[in-house]
């Protein structure tokens, strides 16, 4: 029997056989919306009408034996970044309050075109910038693990809704680890795919050279069932690779690990990362020989400097495709009345619709493009990012993945790093690199630290366009630790009120 | 005492840059495949990526890249093996993103140069002047100040923007210092941007009309005490919007900025707008404290790598070099340097030949063009090819020569088809300027001049056929111009025994 915690690929194969429909599902997963997400706020959008009519039509292309995708008609939470046509986009600002996109980004024409059903939007830090969801201007998520922590960020609605049960499938987008680090404090599965990997066409940009979108989910299988889905070429985004996806689902099945070499990042486990974390993350290694995978350890020392190259690039990218949001063509507008000037207008509605953390970021990449300062920051961030890529190319040839906790800690209190945006940041130090390279990354659940009882997160890193290998290699541990569990570890969550 | 243009060119030496803006007539915008079709009802030719709206991408135009290439071919340039493009952040209420997408520090084409022809006083001399870089970029859209007195946004009620322009390929074509013309600087502009338009327009790539803003120059000047061998404090004028527009910039300019200097006043580095009515420039915004655009490589794509066998195929499709085809247009006319320079400089080539090949003769199509058609653009202070077709030109000299029209009939007709009363067929019709070519009815004015001057005609009846002249003028004089004199002549002379 088939219910909202079942995964999306055992509602597929209900829904197969006929033991539910689309419509029950959608209105099953509405029902657990109204039940928990005022406690947990992962949404800041539903679209019941729109979703129902997706599901009814699924239903009935079902019913008339039109072939269907394997998704079609599994419900989705969609990372509030992705214009999706006629419903409400806002990035988690007040600056697009009320922006309605008169066109679906191309990861939403996919899920469309895979009759999947698109239940709303979710939360997330404001234009992505954060690791907390707090940065929203829409009020912080709450991790359902712990209703006083965060569910991570920038992504914490995805990732959120998963945990509680309000979606089986969720799009997050990846720029320093917003998949990945709310995947892993909220015990869930986040990838994000090879840079190009998925079109970024209708993404709200953060940082374009980093930006990409990614599936998130409960499980690894499923992960890779969205995966592919939505990744691909797009002639309307030049970055998007121009080749075969990789095969995930194929990989994610394989449950086989026997004489892969994975490569241990040396710099990504030391000082900063809570024991239980580390703990966790070696129970996970100790599975993957226990699988018949060979450990190596890799150093990586360029990873020193890959956050603070992220913090030059980041925001220099931002500075830029942020400065669009004048308040004269869509999005709010402040202080029109007539008498001021377009400037005033425009100053008055950068002023409140922007929050602090944003214009922290403005400030910063104005700053570092600035004429004389362009070499020395952004110019030597760039160089950064090419001496990462040697590291990992180095890394690559002694492993075929790597491996690292996918962040130093587990879910931190609501409030904890409010005026500490230093610390914030150190949460994606494990992640940045992979931005950076623009490789592959994934996350997925590998035990609740001992001290806090809170997961913890076990990221695999895959060549370009090799995402098949992490995978093959996260499917593999993962049905490892099932085993050992005796069960998802969601399971171990405790129950929301009202569930 | 101030300076007039002879005088500030004894004292100072001027230097160009010159920067030419061309659109390019792809079907596409740079970045999205919304029309480029001119003149469309504001707003109708947008999409989220032009209209730069969250989330949307470019694309690159692949046919743009094509057009830019050859246009560095053409210039003679390089074509780099890898180019970037970089976003140029500023703000403008009519560019959607609130950064342009051009080229900065990786353009396509650098190092080219364009070989021009001037008149000195010493005839035609050539002139090389050297091409520092050709690069891509994206127009913006267009603003409508409504209010106000000055058209300007400050000042004005509101605005209105038109987002159809915006995403437009552009090229932009840009000089290295053009130093050492002396006093001939406003004829080596002026020749320069004739050429590179006739280039342009041989290569198909744009439409290259200025008036219309698809090729538009902005001219950077700045003068030095001859001799000095320094270089002055340079303006930018823009809004320069025709080719003798170009010349008068530059005149404009060197009086204005010469007499600055002579006054002990500095010349102050900021944009200028050159105004048509005046010849003058007026002061734009100033650009003392240089505007920091903070270019960055753009990340939202991919670096243009083109083939180098792609750029020789493309090689091998340009055209004749307009050089090579002015060399052969003036032995097939037959034409005097002086006067091939001035149709080439005042841009009449291709219309001449134009007239030409409908069939006009050579001499007739090429005075026509220079002489009354021109004469008329400088009254109207406009480009001659837009005031009359060539199909037009080459009708009236087609009807002269069947004696339909006079020589001072065909300026009436002329004139009429410039404002606009229609073809030349309908002017004729309209004013009723048709030779009289009925025998009778000169032969009815004939005979009443022989009744009113009976001692001239006596004259001519006993041989002096000079005499015959006060009685043709009469004639004339009778039909309003409309007669053909050598007919008239013809006809008289028969009347009074001395036709052969």
């Amino acid at each position: 029997m088939t219910t909202i915690r079942s995964s999306a690929s055992e509602m597929a194969a209900a829904l197969a056989n006929g033991e539910t429909t689309s419509v029950e599902l959608t209105e099953g997963h509405y029902a657990q919306i109204e039940k928990v997400d005022a406690q947990v706020h992962a949404f800041l959008y539903l679209d019941k009408e729109g979703a129902l009519a997706q599901a009814a039509d699924v239903d009935a292309k079902r019913k008339s034996g039109v072939e269907l995708s394997p998704l079609a008609g599994i419900p989705l939470a969609l990372k509030d970044v992705l214009a999706q046509k006629g419903i409400p986009t806002t990035c988690g600002s007040k600056m697009l309050e009320g922006w309605r996109p008169p066109y679906d980004s191309t990861v939403v024409s996919k899920l469309k075109a895979a009759g999947i059903v698109i239940l709303g939007k979710t939360n997330m830090d404001e234009f992505a910038m954060g690791s907390s969801t707090e940065n929203s201007a829409y009020g912080v998520t709450h991790n359902p693990w712990d209703l006083t922590r965060i569910p991570g960020g920038s992504g914490g609605g995805s990732s959120a809704a998963l945990a509680a049960f309000e979606a089986p499938l969720a799009i997050g987008t990846d720029t320093g680890g917003s998949i990945r680090q709310p995947a892993a404090v909220t015990g869930t599965v986040g990838v994000k795919p090879t840079y190009g990997g998925v079109s970024r066409y209708g993404l709200i940009a953060f940082s374009s050279s980093l930006d990409q979108a990614g599936p998130c989910a409960r499980t690894v299988l499923d992960a890779a069932l969205l995966h592919e889905v939505i990744a691909g070429h797009d002639e309307r985004d030049s970055t998007s690779i121009d080749a075969p996806v990789p095969q995930v689902v194929k990989a994610a099945k394989k449950l086989d690990v026997k004489g892969m070499k994975i490569g241990v990042v040396k710099e990504l486990q030391g000082e900063g990362f809570q024991s239980g974390v580390l703990s966790k993350f070696h129970e996970g290694l100790d599975a993957l020989v226990a699988a018949g995978a060979e450990l190596v350890e890799v150093s990586c020392p360029t990873f020193d400097y890959a956050l603070a190259a992220y913090y030059l690039i980041a925001p220099s990218e931002c500075s830029s495709n942020l400065a669009r949001f004048d308040s004269m063509r869509y999005g709010i507008r402040i202080g029109d009345d007539g008498n001021r000037s377009a400037e005033e207008v425009m100053k008055l509605t950068r002023h409140e619709g922007f929050g602090p953390e944003v214009k922290r970021r403005i400030i910063l990449g104005t700053y570092a493009l600035s004429s004389g300062y362009y070499d020395a920051y952004y110019g030597s961030a760039q160089k950064v990012r090419t001496l990462l890529m040697r590291d990992f190319n180095a890394a690559f040839a002694q492993a075929d993945v790597l491996v690292s906790p996918t962040a130093p800690t587990t879910a931190f209190k609501i409030g904890a790093n409010d005026n500490d945006p230093l610390a914030m940041y150190l949460n994606d130090i494990a992640t940045i690199p992979v931005n950076m390279a623009g490789i592959g990354g994934m996350s997925l659940p590998c035990g609740l630290a001992e001290e806090d009882g809170l997961p913890v997160g076990f990221q695999i890193m895959s060549p370009a366009m090799r995402d098949d290998l992490m995978y093959q290699v996260g499917g593999t541990l993962e049905a490892a630790l099932l085993s050992k569990w005796g069960g998802p570890l969601l399971d171990k969550a405790p129950v929301l009120a009202g569930n | 005492m101030s300076l007039n243009y002879d005088q500030a060119v004894e004292k100072y030496e001027p230097t160009l840059g010159l920067e030419v803006h061309v659109e390019l007539n792809t079907k596409s915008k740079m970045f999205c495949s919304c029309s480029t079709e001119f003149g469309g009802a504001p707003n109708t030719q947008t999409c989220p990526v032009c209209l730069g709206l969250p989330g949307a991408l470019p694309v690159v135009n692949g046919k743009a890249i094509e057009s830019t290439i050859l246009i560095g071919l053409a210039l003679n340039c390089s074509i780099a093996p890898f180019s970037r493009f970089a976003r140029k952040n500023y703000f403008y209420p009519d560019m959607p993103k609130n950064f342009q997408t051009s080229q900065y520090d990786e353009p396509i084409c650098v190092n080219g140069y364009l070989d021009v022809e001037i008149e000195t006083d010493e005839g035609v001399k050539p002139f090389r002047v050297e091409i520092e870089r050709v690069h891509m970029e994206e127009d913006t859209g267009k603003s409508l100040h409504v209010g106000g007195a000055t058209g300007r946004i400050h000042g004005a009620d509101y605005s209105l923007l038109d987002y159809n322009r915006a995403g437009i390929p552009l090229v932009e074509i840009v000089t290295k210092i053009v130093g050492g013309t002396g006093k001939y600087a406003p004829q080596v502009a002026r020749a320069y941007v004739t050429e590179l338009r006739d280039i342009l327009r041989s290569l198909g790539v744009s439409d290259v009309k200025m008036e219309q803003g698809s090729m538009r120059c902005d001219v950077n000047l700045s003068l030095a005490p001859i001799g000095s061998g320094e270089l002055g404090t340079r303006s930018e004028t823009k809004n320069v919007n025709s080719l003798r527009s170009v010349e008068r910039a530059v005149i404009g300019e060197v009086v204005r900025q010469s007499n600055r200097l002579q006054d002990g006043e500095r010349i102050v580095q900021e944009t200028r707008h050159f105004q048509e009515e005046s010849g003058q420039t007026r002061s734009g915004r100033s650009k003392e404290q240089a505007e920091d655009y903070r270019y960055f490589p753009e990340p939202d794509l991919v670096p243009v790598v083109p083939d180098s066998a792609w750029i020789e195929e493309l090689r091998a499709t340009l055209p004749e070099k307009p050089s090579t085809r002015r060399a052969r247009l003036q032995a097939e006319w037959s034409v005097p340097d002086k006067e091939m320079t001035s149709l080439v400089n005042a841009g009449l080539l291709d219309v001449v030949e134009e007239t030409i090949t409908i069939g006009a003769d050579p001499t007739r199509a090429r005075s026509w063009w220079l002489g009354e058609v021109s004469r008329l653009a400088n009254e109207r202070e406009v480009d001659p090819t837009t005031l009359i077709t060539p199909s037009q030109v080459a009708e009236v000299i087609s009807l002269i020569a069947s004696g339909d029209l006079t020589d001072k009939l065909a300026r009436q007709v002329v004139e009429g088809v410039i404002a606009g009363e229609g073809t030349p067929v309908e002017v004729i019709a309209e004013r009723g300027l048709k030779v009289v070519s009925d025998d009778g009815a000169l032969m009815t004015a004939i005979a009443a001049a022989i009744a009113s001057q009976p001692d001239t005609a006596e004259r001519v009846r006993g041989g002096n056929i000079p005499a015959a002249g006060a009685l043709i003028g009469a004639v004339m004089k009778a039909t309003g111009g409309q007669a053909d004199a050598a007919k008239v002549r013809e006809l008289l002379l028969k009347h009074l025994g001395q036709g052969e």
